[in-house]
């Protein structure tokens, strides 16, 4: 049975070598933080991190991921919230629905990875993700918070 | 042209009228909707899957907690579970409403979790959380006075059942953050210790409520409480659903509005991997089930079906422009606002200006594509949704499943993004009950492709409006007609709720009174609508009319204002004189961004003010237009005066929000027709606002007190005009049809 490895498991799955990613995540391995959006590698809501980097999994077929290559979804960024970015979008309030704000935050900690201190324009070039709430400036201040290790400073 | 009306289910055979999701975007109407009482058996509400959504598995999943009275359940350990009617989609009202009770209930705060009761539920109580339907940014302003008394009640439970326990008065003893407190002997006790007696006491009647002044909570920029799941994947939300024994289905309708099925080829797809049936649901529409969803979207992709395009196979925006077009000057025309003489004051007028504008169809494109989960049986339908009227949707359901109300419940799921489009009209629900129905006892969830999403919307309407001012020789305008032409909502969602054909809704922010009301004061007035409704599903679209309207009134302004030789905010401030709060608002908006000083080098503004939803907003946009005319908004200051402000952390984050929403609107946003079926099919063909053309928002939340306004809606109405004025002022164009990615402003 092909395996997958992620968020540090091995984990068995059954299905058609053509299926995006993203599906099996989410209807074969029960991780349903990551979502459906568009299905056109668009709007970003199915961002996950493959060898660390941010995939769109919506348009990438299962059977283009090696066994060894390390897949980290929503679920496993980190235990318990700790992850500087999530400490940030807490601190700041930044979802409204929140159905994006999986993959926005897994954009976020790929960026934070390549450019720990990213400039505005830095930000608008490496998330590109769609949000129809409008947490986008509130996005952009937890990433700079998120720079600065996730917690505000006290006045 | 034949313009035949929309195709929208009758409401009709419903066992009771849910039609208030669009009558009560009209005004709050408690008694109306009081008369739609029915019952059901109460046992009905607790036979359900519980899963821990529903009310009662949650309570019984928890050791001892009480329901002190239908809005507050204390736990033994002082957890405070605050009950929740309007849904969550981002806008905030659950921690918003939860602030309101809390406030009463005097209870810690840090201790609140909320809940959901389910719509099975309000009608078995006699609807004891009264209306369930979130949209017209009503959450608090409808709500705040009856949830407040529940929590006030409460209170007063909780304090008279420590004082019983005590033998002493209650009017002794007081409470603060869950401790009950008896003052005279410093004896304490908390909310948990004395649920349950609390809960068998009768409740006192008419306890009053605090003054504003004495707001602790009410006011604070708290928190959200629904933070968490979110960071970590947790929150479930529709789509996210699982079931036991659950299949999975991907639908089809045909692309053409008013288009049927004529047949398909089952066989071709029914080997395919996991797929369980292949099924015609209703008149228009193909479904399969399979094992997973991205096996029924596979096997469907495949399926060759034949299709009857209908009355409506050669549809295109242009005939549905030209239609709209003719209104612009028919006689047949329904008045919303009317001072003075209007038309005679224009042919007696030194000098004339006229306009014309025109506003798209646009589609909610919430993130979370359409679904349902639904379990039916002979004797009873279940339905987990996302939507934003739990009462409508088992309306839906129940009309749907062919049962009575009281053997079907809904439960509401956690919805990505609303904006209209999960309120009035539960297209969906017909479709997965009728699947449902092929299948008894198996739970089926029905997922839209976002293809389907996209192409089978509840359009924002599409209109257009002659605008005409009459001016006297000094500049002063002494008429003005405002012909909107096109289509209605009501006509198209609750066509029961015309009044004598005319649609009242189509006319807001341009009433004489009322939540949207015009803040002009013009001596020869005349508002009307030419009502045209092309065949393309309308609905109640984030902001609603105020989007076009706002856009027609505020963009003409700005232009009779240039036409006179005036400062668009001079040339207001002289027809708002006897609109204070209006005036408030734009004037604390201007002196924000510094109207009248320079901005920074190749940096325009424009302003804009509108009313709506019972709150008063006003924005001043900072935009640069490149030489290749791409537009650039940089900086928006938006005020808003929503009366009282609950949480203003989270009116800021839905003022920026509706900037979003709206530029997105005014940028990008238009869906067309071509041979009777939307041509955007997914983002890359409907763009809309990303990170990098979101502009700074500074709010200014400014609540003067003594009313309640919406907050989620009334900022978008300026969000276009505001804009649309900064690149004229930048370009000396006039962008008067929308979207502007269709504007030519490449500079000379």
């Amino acid at each position: 049975m092909p395996a997958l490895n992620i968020n540090g498991r091995n984990l068995e799955f059954e299905a058609d070598p053509a299926t995006p990613l993203l599906w099996v995540l989410r209807e074969q391995l029960g991780l349903t933080g990551t979502k459906y959006g568009c299905g056109v590698a668009q709007c970003g809501a199915c961002t996950v991190h493959l060898d660390g980097a941010p995939i769109r999994s919506c348009v990438l077929p299962v059977s283009a991921v090696q066994a060894t290559q390390k897949i980290v979804t929503i679920e496993g960024l980190s235990a318990d919230a700790s992850h500087p970015v999530q400490k940030a979008w807490l601190a700041l309030d930044v979802p409204q629905c929140g159905y994006c704000q999986s993959g926005m935050i897994m954009a976020a900690a790929a960026l934070l990875k390549d450019k720990p201190k990213p400039t505005d324009a830095e930000i608008n070039e490496g998330i590109t993700n769609i949000c129809r709430c409008g947490t986008y400036n509130r996005v952009r201040a937890a990433v700079h918070l998120a720079a600065d290790g996730g917690v505000p400073k006290k006045a | 042209m034949a313009m035949t009306p929309s195709t929208i289910p009758a409401t009709a055979a419903l066992p009771f009228d849910v039609s208030d999701a669009a009558e009560t975007f009209l005004t709050p109407s408690p008694v109306a909707v009081g008369r739609r009482r029915f019952m059901i058996g109460s046992a009905s509400a607790a036979g359900g899957l519980m899963l821990g959504f529903h009310l009662s598995a949650q309570a019984q999943a928890q050791a001892g907690p009480t329901e002190v009275n239908a809005w507050v359940v204390v736990k033994p350990d002082d957890t405070v579970v605050i009950r929740i009617a309007r849904s969550e989609m981002g806008q905030g009202t659950l921690t918003g409403l939860a602030q309101m009770v809390a406030e009463e209930l005097e209870c810690d705060w840090s201790k609140v979790t909320t809940e959901y009761p389910t719509p099975g539920q309000n009608l078995a109580r006699n609807r004891v959380w009264g209306n369930f339907s979130t949209g017209g940014s009503r959450g608090i302003r409808e709500s705040h006075e009856y949830v407040r008394k529940g929590g006030a009640t409460a209170r007063q439970m909780l304090i008279q059942a420590a004082a019983n326990e005590w033998g002493v008065p209650a009017s002794e003893c007081s409470a603060e953050a869950s401790v009950i407190t008896h003052l005279p002997s410093a004896r304490r006790t908390s909310y948990g210790n004395v649920a349950q007696a609390a809960a068998k006491l009768a409740p006192p009647a008419d306890v009053p409520l605090k003054a504003p002044k004495d707001w602790k909570l009410i006011g604070k920029s708290v928190k959200r409480l629904d933070t968490v799941a979110k960071l970590n994947g947790s929150q479930v939300y529709g789509a996210d659903l699982k079931l036991p024994g659950m299949l999975n289905a991907a639908i089809h309708d045909c692309p053409v509005f008013g288009g049927k099925v004529v047949s398909f080829d089952a066989s071709k797809v029914q080997s395919m991997p996991g797929v369980r049936r292949v099924l015609k649901v209703g008149d228009s529409a193909v479904a399969v089930v399979a094992d997973t969803w991205w096996q029924a979207k596979t096997a469907l992709a495949e399926l060759p079906v034949v299709w009857d395009d209908g009355p409506n196979a050669k549809l295109n925006s242009q005939m549905v422009a030209a239609t709209l077009a003719a209104g612009l000057d028919a006689p047949d025309a329904f008045i919303g606002n009317e001072v003075g003489n209007a038309k005679a004051a224009l042919a007696s007028a030194a000098r004339r200006v006229e306009a014309v504008y025109a506003y798209p169809h646009q589609n909610h494109a919430t993130m979370e594509p359409i679904n349902a989960t639904a379990r039916w049986t002979p004797g009873r339908c279940e339905v987990w949704t996302p939507t934003q009227n739990g009462e409508a949707a088992l309306a839906a359901t129940a009309a749907a499943a062919g049962l009575p109300a009281g053997q079907c419940e809904v439960y509401k799921m956690h919805l990505g993004g609303g904006f209209g489009r999960r309120g009035a009209v539960h297209d969906w629900i017909p479709q997965v009950v009728a699947i449902a129905r092929e299948m008894p006892g198996v739970p089926v969830k029905l997922l839209w492709s976002r293809e389907e999403d996209m192409t089978h919307g509840r359009y924002h309407p599409v209109t257009q409006a002659k605008m005409t001012a009459g001016l006297d020789a000094a500049g002063n305008l002494v008429a003005l007609h405002m012909r909107i032409s096109g289509q209605s909502i009501l006509a198209g969602v609750a066509p029961q709720n015309l009044a004598n054909g005319r649609d009242p809704v189509q006319f807001q922010g341009l009433t004489a009174t009322g939540d949207g009301a015009i803040g002009y004061t013009v001596p020869n007035l005349l508002v009307d609508h030419a009502m045209r409704n092309p065949p393309v599903p309308v609905g109640f679209w984030r902001g609603v009319n105020h989007n076009q309207n706002a856009v027609y009134l505020e963009c003409f302004m700005d232009e009779l204002a240039h036409a006179t030789g005036t400062d668009p905010l001079v040339f207001r401030r002289k027809l708002m004189a006897n609109h204070p709060k209006h005036l408030a608002v734009l004037e604390a908006a201007v002196k924000k961004a510094g109207w009248g000083t320079p901005a920074a080098p190749g940096v325009y503004r424009g302003l804009a003010q509108h009313m709506g939803f019972g709150s008063y907003t006003a924005a001043v946009a900072e935009v640069s237009v490149s030489k290749a005319g791409e537009v650039r908004v940089h900086r928006i200051v938006a005020a808003t005066d929503p009366g009282y402000a609950v949480n203003p952390q989270q009116i800021a984050a839905q003022v920026e929000g509706s900037f979003a929403y709206g530029l997105s609107a005014c940028l990008y946003g238009e869906c067309t027709l071509k041979d009777g079926r939307i041509e955007q099919t997914n983002f890359n063909t409907y763009e809309v606002m990303r990170m990098s053309a979101m502009p700074a928002v500074e709010t200014i939340v400014m609540p003067s007190g003594g009313f309640w306004g919406g907050v989620g809606e009334p900022t978008i109405a300026v969000a276009a005009p505001a804009v649309l004025n900064a690149i004229f002022a930048a370009t000396g164009k006039r962008v008067r049809r929308l979207p502007l990615a269709n504007a030519d402003l490449k500079q000379a």
